[in-house]
């Protein structure tokens, strides 16, 4: 009997975790007065996420958010690539201190260089611009380590063909390793597109002017702005909200296969 | 050219962008925190050189104190609790049952949604009085409750809030090291008459030593220094009420672009680095480098 109740009790502890962001769906779908009522509401309204949409600039911040994500996550496939292409697979002096270099770089996170970094992108004139959004965000060891470990498990033949065809290191990496990492790199793009969807704190400290505001700094203005009209913050959160969501359904199987590799395997 | 020469040349060319930018985008800022943090550097980005007199100014500063004890108390309650709230997720979800697919999603949405729109969740959800929680506990006679506006509540539910976030993430961790326990052995271990308590104690949990010291050393920098550290409270509470959810990165962060002291806020990194390579290195030290063998 014990194991027929623990699918139950883990069935009734996933609802209470997606409780909370299904109350604030709801919640945005209220007329004001209605916002503090509990469940269901007694009528449905889209002006909340109306009005968020047409007397905000929401449209805005999506589209600037959706730029500096893709940009972000294009490149730094891009540049990720090749560097771990270079450290699975080929032989150069110093490719043990250039790995470990790289790999000690996991350990800083953004809220500790912050203050630095900002005064290295402004000395670089990189403030109140897309580039100062997206160029600092490139960076990251863990895509190249996970590209890395990836490319180290794929068949040596394969490259040793196109050798004997005289393809050159860039061919080999192009026409041979690229097409081969589809599945990581739909797995890490996932990962980036979320990350800088999400990003809030670098938007934060990089920009001033309101029309380069991200959709993570257009929502939590909204605080402040519009204080107590919980139904538009609400609203503006289930914006914020839905892209994350229907990326994590669609790519459900390769996020979780990328996470789980943080697992340092 | 030789083969080896066209080789290695080629491998620099590969590695040279992402190089450059880890240089100039990580390692400059790192080495750069140790310079400016012997300057005063005001709002108009004039640099004056002070020795160690922004040093000398947090011995007297009771802010930082403050801050350093609030994220100490969050690394030993949130560590903690995330890891035995995620281990029991896994354990839960980790043998198939009807539906573990959606169960296994559920637990993990919460880290999928920003940290901004988290904390403005919660925000709502923990409105005084009128807020679905206090309505939820008024039974009690807890609905008076002021959980983000009484100073000694508020650091808990910044706790828990995060705990919520990432049990998700950690779970998958955890799923991952479980899959490497081979069920033979456990099996092994049931038809030599192993209570499933003593299969967890002897079989399990001794080979889930490396994962386990993952997510103890992930949780804990991530607790110390992570974007939960920063955007979760600046959305939630802005450090409040009291100070008492102030951590030392949004502390740093107030100081460097709301009070524009910027050399102070470096030298306030560098000890931050510095704890946290001390921190790192004492880890590695007791665990062997993370082996855990016992023998």
């Amino acid at each position: 009997m014990r194991i027929r109740i623990l699918p139950i009790v883990a069935h009734v502890l996933a609802i209470i975790a997606v409780l909370p962001l299904l109350w604030i769906v709801i919640s945005a779908l209220k007329p004001v007065e209605d916002v503090f009522d509990f469940g269901w509401p007694s009528t449905w309204t889209l002006d909340n996420l109306q009005y968020v949409l047409l007397k905000i600039p929401m449209p805005r911040f999506m589209l600037n958010s959706a730029i500096v994500s893709v940009a972000v996550t294009v490149i730094a496939l891009f540049f990720h690539s090749m560097a771990a292409y270079a450290l699975a697979r080929l032989r150069f002096p110093g490719r043990g201190i250039i790995f470990s270099g790289i790999m000690s770089t996991l350990l800083v996170s953004l809220p500790v260089i912050l203050v630095p970094l900002f005064l290295v992108a402004k000395q670089l004139g990189l403030l109140d611009s897309y580039a100062g959004l997206i160029v600092p965000s490139i960076f990251h060891a863990f895509g190249i380590f996970l590209l890395r470990q990836y490319y180290l498990n794929i068949p040596r033949e394969l490259e040793e063909a196109a050798d004997l065809d005289g393809c050159g290191y860039w061919r080999r990496y192009w026409s041979v390793i690229l097409p081969l990492s589809r599945p990581v790199l739909a797995s890490l793009s996932v990962l980036f597109f979320l990350a800088n969807w999400n990003a809030f704190l670098w938007p934060l400290t990089i920009t001033r002017n309101p029309d380069l505001r991200v959709i993570q700094l257009g929502v939590s203005g909204m605080q402040g702005q519009y204080a107590s009209a919980w139904n538009l913050i609400l609203a503006a959160a289930v914006i914020a909200a839905v892209p994350t969501v229907v990326v994590f359904v669609a790519g459900q199987k390769r996020l979780v296969d990328a996470m789980k590799t943080t697992g340092l395997k | 050219m030789s083969r080896k020469r066209r080789e290695a040349l080629a491998a620099y060319a590969f590695l040279a962008p992402d190089t450059l930018g880890l240089l100039i985008f990580v390692a400059l800022p790192m080495v750069l925190a140790f310079g400016v943090a012997f300057f005063k550097v005001d709002g108009f980005g004039n640099y004056q050189y002070v020795g160690l007199a922004n040093y000398k100014l947090m011995a007297g500063d009771d802010q930082l104190l403050a801050s350093l004890k609030v994220t100490a108390i969050y690394v030993v309650t949130f560590v903690p609790i995330a890891f035995v709230v995620s281990f029991a997720l896994a354990m839960l979800v980790r043998n198939h049952f009807k539906g573990i697919g959606w169960v296994r999603s559920a637990f993990f949405l919460p880290n999928v949604v920003s940290l901004v729109v988290v904390g403005l969740i919660w925000q709502f959800l923990l409105v005084d009085k009128r807020g679905a929680l206090s309505k939820l506990l008024a039974p009690l006679g807890l609905g008076d409750v002021s959980f983000l506006g009484t100073p000694s509540l508020a650091l808990g539910t910044y706790v828990v809030i995060s705990v919520w976030f990432l049990m998700g993430y950690q779970m998958l961790v955890f799923l991952a090291g479980l899959k490497d326990v081979p069920k033979d052995l456990e099996d092994a271990a049931e038809i030599d008459g192993a209570s499933s308590w003593q299969r967890f104690r002897f079989v399990i949990w001794p080979l889930l030593r490396p994962t386990s010291f993952f997510v103890v050393v992930n949780s804990t920098i991530g607790a110390v220094t992570g974007l939960q550290a920063f955007d979760l409270v600046f959305v939630l509470t802005k450090g409040g009420p009291a100070r008492a959810t102030s951590t030392v990165v949004l502390y740093i962060y107030e100081q460097a672009f709301t009070f524009n002291n910027m050399g102070y806020a470096a030298a306030l990194t560098t000890v931050v680095v510095a704890i946290l390579v001390l921190c790192t290195g004492l880890m590695f030290g007791v665990t062997r480098g993370g082996r855990f063998d016992e023998d």
